[in-house]
Formats: structure tokens, sequence, C-alpha cells
């Protein structure tokens, strides 16, 4: 199953990856030679059965929706991580580029 | 090297402190870390850490089951304050803001933290080679792979710089370096071992593990950091486990299944002959074989690959060069995410983002990932009813002995086929151990025994058996 480039141009802005324009055979010929491999799973019929989601059957397991302190050293060295900030101002690019008011 | 439960025993009895083994660790990284590239980094308090330890213990507390005992973490299990980049450019100045699950229950156990080992990248590849920060090399022959993803922590241990050292495995990736290196490693079941403060590869897949010489050390390690945590909503109370030196070694009447679709074309005959040569000592000591079929093996590489990549290409969305981690500032929003993840994943990071995006995204979800969900039930099935016949599964834990440095660096299907015999297990979620069980040229080859869900006990009875039967494990490179 070989992608061609608008495919593959197409998944990695979905992914939100830069990818250059001379990579694109590249990615072609390896997703392409992976994804033959894979579509063997469509020599089993699969028909009535559940998909697996944990082995010990877990499922939706909730808790009270209690709110929590943050440790004041730990929420120290997250807000320090953001790459852009003043202070404990956090800084992020706009969201929408052309708003008028 | 002696084994994590001796040097506990040492220290606590005063026979030696806690501070001069850790001196003797850091100057054994010092000297052959440089050949090896198994550590990126050691941590500057574990010399201070050591002596608290020790200061405790003369004051007559019980500083714990590995108290002064120091350790090795896998570059992507959170410790506050130090640096934690899962082999990644995207996270080359990343310091952890908080500890994992697992580095508290070590810290609380009396471990001391010393360093943190190489990986490929985000825990993706079989080798190490995919790491930001270089190929870690194998202490048996340094011209080749050491396996992976957790090769640094498996070269580690092999080395003996530490007695013991911690992975992560979604597919192999504590089992496999394991083999390659000639050393312990065991992956818990499924919801055994909290995944808080573990960097995500694969969600459903993910567990935290133990690299170790003996078998004891690995039943001691897992007991200490096992057990429910409300921080991980997937971890399940289990049984506990209990260090088999206190067990009989005996595997009279054991039920050993070799599963026949593993011992077939593809595989090399000396690893084969190894392998086979491990079961026979069961068989002598008063096992049963038993000859099971697991008729879906061959589909395990396709469903995990799908199940992989599409959970990880969900689970990196959170680097978008905003929170933290590598920034590249482009004209716009969508500039910035593209820009920062392109340059600060490498390519097999990217590979796979795109592989699990194509095989979540409109029209190919169906056709891909819940295909593969489903497949992995049939593939639990299968183990489930070998399961009723039989008290573990003995298999080889990789097809071949550790290859030459580059050899499938450029061929991804090449690389994700040597995990064949270590991804059903996460797939399924039960147990898998990987033991030494000879070598082939001067390289060790390991033994893969499974077991059902929550009975590691199995494993360690089976595995302290045949390390009491054999020496394999007590050869050091």
């Amino acid at each position: 199953m070989a992608l061609k480039n608008e495919e593959i141009t197409h998944i990695a802005k979905l992914a939100r990856l830069r990818v250059e324009q001379e990579d694109l055979p590249h990615y072609s010929e390896q997703l392409g030679s992976i994804l033959e491999y894979v579509a063997k799973l469509q020599e089993l019929d699969t028909d009535g059965v559940p998909e697996l989601a944990h082995g010990a059957g877990l499922s939706n397991v909730f808790r009270g929706d209690a709110v929590e302190p943050c440790e004041g050293d730990v929420r120290r060295r997250i807000v320090a991580a953001f790459p852009h900030r003043e202070g404990d101002l956090l800084e992020v690019p706009a969201v929408f580029s052309d708003r008028t008011e | 090297m002696d084994t994590a439960i001796e040097i506990a025993r040492d220290i606590r009895e005063g026979k030696r402190s806690s501070e001069e083994t850790v001196r003797d660790c850091l100057d054994r990284i010092e000297s052959g870390n440089e050949k090896l590239n198994a550590l990126l980094g050691t941590f500057d308090d574990a010399i201070e850490r050591a002596r608290g330890m020790d200061e405790r213990r003369a004051a007559g507390e019980d500083i714990g089951p590995l108290g002064g005992v120091p350790v090795i973490l896998k570059d992507n299990i959170l410790v506050k304050g130090e640096r934690c980049t899962a082999g990644s450019r995207i996270l080359e100045n990343y310091d952890a803001a908080y500890d994992s699950t697992v580095t508290k229950r070590l810290r609380a156990a009396g471990a001391v933290l010393i360093g943190r080992s190489n990986c490929d990248e985000f825990a993706m590849g079989s080798s190490t080679e995919n790491s930001h920060f270089g190929t870690t090399r194998n202490p048996w022959d340094t011209d080749r792979v050491p396996g992976g993803s957790s090769g640094g922590s498996a070269a580690a241990v092999a080395a003996g710089f530490v007695p013991l050292a911690f992975g992560s495995d979604t597919g192999g990736s504590i089992r496999q370096p394991a083999s390659l290196c000639g050393v312990v490693g065991l992956k818990p079941t499924y919801g055994r071992v909290s995944r808080y403060g573990l960097m995500a590869l694969a969600s459903s897949l993910d567990q935290i593990g133990p690299f170790a010489r003996t078998v004891e050390d690995a039943a001691l390690a897992l007991g200490v950091i096992q057990g429910d945590d409300p921080l991980d909503a997937t971890t399940v109370a289990g049984e506990d486990v209990s260090v088999p030196e206190l067990l009989e070694k005996n595997v009279k009447g054991l039920r050993v299944g070799v599963p026949k679709e593993y011992f077939v074309d593809g595989m090399d005959e000396d690893v084969k002959r190894s392998v086979m040569d491990a079961i026979a000592v069961y068989e002598k000591a008063g096992a049963t074989i038993v000859e099971i079929s697991l008729p879906h093996a061959e589909y395990a590489i396709a469903a995990y690959y799908v199940v992989q990549s599409s959970e990880a290409s969900s689970n990196l969305g959170r680097f978008d060069g905003i929170r933290y981690g590598y920034s590249s500032e482009g004209n716009s929003l969508l500039e910035t995410y593209e820009r920062s993840r392109g340059e600060g994943f490498g390519r097999e990071v990217q590979r796979r983002i795109m592989l699990g995006t194509f095989a979540l995204s409109k029209g190919y979800s169906d056709a891909f990932y819940s295909k593969a969900l489903k497949v992995r039930t049939l593939i639990k099935r299968d183990f489930d009813e070998a399961f009723k016949e039989v008290d573990v599964i003995a298999t080889p834990t990789s097809p071949s002995v550790a290859w030459p440095i580059g050899e499938k660096f450029s061929d991804p299907l090449a690389m994700y086929l040597s995990d064949i015999y270590t991804v059903s297990a996460n797939l399924a979620t039960i147990p898998g151990m990987s033991i030494p069980c000879g070598f082939v040229n001067g390289l060790p080859v390991g033994l893969q025994l499974l077991a059902k869900p929550f009975d590691e006990q199995a494993i360690f009875r089976a595995g302290a058996f045949y390390q009491a039967a054999t020496d394999w494990h007590t050869r050091m490179p």
C-alpha cells in the first residue's frame, strides 16, 4: 500500500509535523512497506470479536471531582519549564490570526 | 558485582556503607561509560543521599528492602529536579517537575538513585540507535547494539555499573535488551506497576520493570515498585510477590509450554539450540514440557505496530513547542507546532507519529486501529487457552543475538520484526521475563518466560530454579 506524496503531506499536516519536500519519497517508501505488512490483519475474520481495552477488564474508572492543590514546588517547576514567559505570566502565540473586532 | 539483595543485607548489617557502594558505582561509570554511552547523566545528590541512608541506619532505623542500594532509571522516568530527555532533542533541556510513582516507591524502599540511562527516543526502537544523544554500545562487543529501547539500563547492569536498573517495556523494550546484554529483565503484568511519571509511548502497553543479574533481585524490585496508584487509573491491586530465595528451588510438576509457532524459519539455529537446551534443563528436573499452540502469533507484530503507533501519535500530541521542551517560533500557531515538532523529533518518532495518525484517520481507523484491537483480543484468547494447560511458557526472547550497529538502522520493518517474540505479552497484558540461557559466538542468548496475568510468581519460580541449575548469569563481559 504505497502512499502518494499528497497523502503524506496530508498526514503530516494532521500530525502537525513539518516534512520537507525532499523527504516525501523516503516516507512514502517506508510507510508503504509497513502498511503493506500490517495489511495482513485483514486476513483474519474478526466479526463479533470485541476490541481489547484493558487486560483485567477495567473500564471507566471514576474518582470524585475534587480540586486538589498542587505542591508549590511542583507548580514553580512547571511554570519554569514554559519556553516563553514573563515571571508567572505564560506567553502563547495568538490562536486567531485575522481577528477583527 | 554483588546482587542488590547482598548489598542491602551488608549495609543493613553494617558490613559496608551505602556511601562507599555508591562511590564505587560512580567510579565504574566514570571509567566505563565513555565507551558504552549507557548513561546520559548522574545525579549530583547521590553521595549525599547515600550518606543519609548510612546515618539513618546507624541511628537504628529500618532503611527498607533496598536501603542504600544504587539504582539507575531509564531517561523517560521522572525524577524531580533532574534532567529527563527520553533520548529526544525536544526535551534536551527539560527538568522533571515531579517524581514518578516508581521513583517515590524506590526512594521509600531506601534505594539511592544515581543516574539516568540512554534509550531510543521516546522508547521507539529496538537498538538504542534512535537516541538523540548517540548509540549505546553492547558491553559484550562494543561494535554491536545493546538492544532497545532500554538499552542503557541493560548495558549498565551488564557492565556492572549497578546491581539494579529500571526501564520501560511497550513491546519488548526491557526483555529484548536484557537478552542481548545477558541480564535478567522483567516486564510486569499490565496494571501491576503505576505509569504515573513515565513518559507515555503507548498507554495500553507500557509497563516499568527492573533489570538485574538475578531473578531474586528482579522479584525484590517488583515487590518495591508494584501496587495500585490513584494517579494511574489502569493499575490493579494484584497479589503480592515474594522473593524466590525464600522458596524451594524445585520445578517438579511445573508445566512448561513451548509454542510450536515460535520455533520456525527465520530464527537463528544457534539461538534455537540454546533455548531448547534450557527447556531440556526443566525437563530433566521433573517439569512437564507441553507443546502448545498460539495460532495468532504471526499477526502480533502487525497488530502491535498499529496499536502502538496510534497511541503514540496521540500521546506525543502534547509536545507542541508551547508548554515545555524545544520551541521553534513560526509566523502562526500552526507553524510553531510544525516547526517545533519537525525539528524536535527524530526520524523514527516522526515515522511512527505519521503511521499512527494514518491508522486513526477518517476512512482508515476501522480497517487499522479497530481491527488491531480485535486481533489483540484473539491473541489474548490464545494465551488464555494455553494457560489452561501450562503454568509458564518458554520461548526465545529475541530471534538473534546482538547485531552490528547500523545493520538494521535504515530498514524500519526489519527492526520491527526483531520484536517478534516479545510484543505478544504486551498485547495480551501478561508478564514476561528474559533470563540469560547461553552464548552464541560470545554473545548472550535470552530465554523468555511468560505467565498468566498477575502470576509473576510462576515466572520467578521457574527463573530462580534455572539460575540455581546453571551459571550463565554469573558471566561478565
